[in-house]
């Protein structure tokens, strides 16, 4: 199957050649055509992932459906062009080639996590396309070997941010001096939040453990720290071994509070935790209803119950927030072409969002504050909004 | 010290676990000469009739332990029949890449059909803890061990006192021979295929109750370091597998215990490969008379 997807892959860049080198001469980049403006969705909508992914579909679906109702953007209608990336890194570069090259769209949201929005990034910026991962949070995305990527941009904080918010939360709301860190070592994502904590964290961390993305059996880890003295135990890692971790450190007796970053933010956490595990659990959050950002927050969440029938997730919102950040840079530049809406995203001042009012900084991300949410028996019963 | 002793514990667990999938491995070697590649994929799909007869026929544990069993068998049969009885003749080579294949049908067809999110386990066993003096056990453990020791007798029993155990044996001896005496060679290898998807489907839902997490790729991992287990016991023998089984787990659990997560897997295969040169034939692998 890889070898077939990077098959493809080359395909598409030998593909992707063509159009590109003949737009070179124009300075590259996609135009609008026609009475729609197409933008391109690469997302995770099957494989490891596939919760983000499908959870920002929801919300890209809804605002793109928002903004037509509302008359669209600069007098066009938007067209939404989906795709999948399977939730991996060779599909997802195949994806960014085929939306830029075969589809023409100005400009790309997703992929939703670090290490897919990364692999696209040399066809995007080929390409001359814009692109928003509405929640890929590694540092490395937007500033590679100090140097900032042109045609990437984020809805979301980033790691180093999300760790020093968790560092700030441990020591000043959680008042710990001892920390235990059980990282996933095989994500780059984890690696950058274990970093950024322990680099802002100023009191002592106790032990450090690490996993396996797939792990499932934690015993062996949790017996270790199980009589250590500490005082919080963070998790840089996603929902899967996070649920499992919580669940085995809790039926083990293990009753100290736990933190965590946005990959913990899925009910599949909870489900695979077991709701009564999940009590003293902390993470940081791009969205919460309980401390709304912005006057947005409302009407996006009835819009979005009427519609799903549920209530919205942060990743919902991000996806959400990416769409209604392109409209605002088309409209900044009054154009729809691609080069103009990369000028215009790098310029976003003072946008309202429903993930909060946020300013794109020089390294494209943006300026808001994040949520810590604590949840109790599954259910969320804190929300403190933190700022770095 | 106490420590020590809890992971050892905790090793023990993990290893009853690859025990009973490593048994399906190696009685189907024993009896075919195959490395039946598709049984990982026997104990998901396992672990998700588990799923369905809890959730959806509300039935409990026990009753969807059993009938999830009987499920496997009956599937290791239809896999044997379709997939591997055309190519009893063929080369072994040919035999292992059709396994190799239907491992990834498998794989592929239950995320075609269900996706490829991982699902909570329904649980169905309320969940307590054991303090036995400072070693911490709970229930759930504590089934999963009785279950695999339970399994694990009632097969060697089956193979060394019953008929069709006589005639697995003689198969796995001289599967021609065998045939001249009156033995139904189809019908004997069936068998062997059903007890060891029905092991395998019992393994993967005592992980279902114990992670509480099910997924369509959950019996790769497992699958292949049981299918280790089995050969460090000596491929073939029934004990072996076994042994084999609680050796992985226990020294998984150790590599960790030391610090060494990261590099598990690795140490596993090491052993493996220090076996397989020092003692080729596996750990039991003198017996070569009664193997199964």
């Amino acid at each position: 199957m890889k070898k077939f997807s990077f098959l493809f892959a080359s395909l598409f860049l030998l593909a992707a050649c063509g159009p590109a080198a003949g737009g070179g001469a124009s300075g590259g980049g996609n135009k609008a055509e026609g009475d729609t403006i197409k933008i391109g969705m690469n997302m995770e909508l099957s494989g490891d992932v596939s919760a983000y992914g499908n959870a920002e579909k929801e919300g890209i679906t809804l605002a793109v459906e928002e903004i037509n109702e509302a008359g669209g953007v600069l007098g066009k209608k938007l067209e939404l062009i989906e795709k999948d990336n399977k939730s991996e890194n060779g599909e997802a570069t195949s994806v960014a080639a085929n939306l830029t090259a075969k589809d023409k769209v100005v400009a790309v949201v997703g992929p939703a996590t670090s290490g897919a929005t990364k692999a696209t990034i040399p066809n995007m910026t080929k390409a001359a396309v814009p692109v928003i991962t509405p929640s890929g949070t590694d540092d490395s995305i937007t500033v590679v070997n100090d140097k900032v990527q042109e045609y990437i941009f984020r809805a979301c904080f980033q790691d180093t941010f999300q760790g020093v918010i968790l560092a700030n939360f441990a020591q000043d709301n959680l008042k710990a001096k001892n920390v235990v860190i059980i990282g996933d070592n095989s994500s780059d994502y984890a690696i950058g939040l274990t970093k950024s904590f322990k680099d802002t964290f100023k009191g002592k961390i106790a032990k450090e453990e690490t996993f396996t993305a797939g792990d499932k059996d934690f015993q062996a880890i949790l017996t270790k720290i199980k009589d250590l003295d500490y005082d919080a135990i963070y998790i840089p890692g996603y929902y899967a071994e996070a649920g499992l971790i919580i669940k085995q450190a809790r039926e083990m007796g293990i009753d100290k509070p736990i933190l965590g970053a946005d990959g913990f933010g899925d009910e599949k956490l909870v489900e695979i935790a077991g709701a009564k595990n999940v009590s003293d659990v902390y993470y940081t959050g791009h969205f919460s209803e309980k401390a709304p950002a912005t006057d947005k927050v409302k009407p996006f969440v009835e819009a979005f119950k009427k519609k799903y029938d549920k209530q919205p997730s942060a990743f919902n919102a991000l996806g959400y927030d990416s769409v209604y950040m392109l409209k605002q840079a088309m409209e900044d530049k009054d154009s729809a072409d691609s080069k103009d809406i990369t000028a215009g995203l790098a310029s976003l001042k003072d946008f309202v969002g429903v993930t909060g009012k946020m300013t794109m900084d020089k390294d494209h991300n943006p300026e808001k504050s994040a949520v810590v949410l604590g949840l109790t028996e599954g259910k969320e019963t804190s929300a403190d909004a933190v700022n770095p | 010290m106490e420590v020590v002793i809890q992971q050892l514990v905790n090793g023990l667990f993990l290893g009853s676990i690859y025990a009973l999938l490593a048994l399906g491995y190696t009685m189907v070697y024993g009896i075919i000469k195959l490395i039946n590649f598709a049984h990982g994929e026997i104990y998901m799909l396992g672990g998700f009739m588990g799923y369905f007869f809890i959730n959806k026929l509300s039935l409990g544990f026990f009753p969807a332990l059993l009938l999830s069993m009987v499920g496997a068998a009956v599937i290791g049969v239809v896999i044997e029949f379709l997939a591997y009885r055309p190519l009893r003749k063929s080369t072994r080579i040919a035999a292992l890449i059709t396994a190799i294949g239907v491992s990834f049908l498998l794989q592929n067809g239950m995320i075609y059909w269900l996706g490829p999110e991982k699902k909570s386990f329904p649980q169905a066993i309320e969940f307590k803890n054991y303090q036995l003096g400072f070693i911490q056990i709970s229930n759930i453990q504590v089934l999963i061990l009785v279950i695999s020791l339970v399994l694990m007798i009632a097969l060697q029993l089956i193979v060394k006192k019953t008929k069709m155990g006589k005639a697995m044996r003689a198969v796995s001896v001289d599967a021609d021979a065998a045939q001249l005496m009156g033995i139904n060679v189809n019908r004997t290898i069936s068998f062997t295929f059903a007890l060891g998807s029905a092991l395998a489907a019992a393994a993967g839902m005592l992980i279902g109750l114990y992670y509480n997490s099910i997924d369509p790729m959950m019996g790769v991992v497992p699958g292949l370091k049981s299918f280790v287990a089995a050969v460090l016991g000596g491929i073939g023998i029934i004990p072996g597998a076994a042994l084999g089984g609680f050796v992985i787990g226990l020294l998984e659990t150790i590599t960790i215990a030391l610090g060494f997560s990261d590099y598990k897997d690795a140490v596993v295969y090491a052993l493996l490969i220090i076996i397989l040169l020092i003692r080729p034939a596996g750990i039991l692998g003198k017996n070569i008379k009664e193997k199964v």
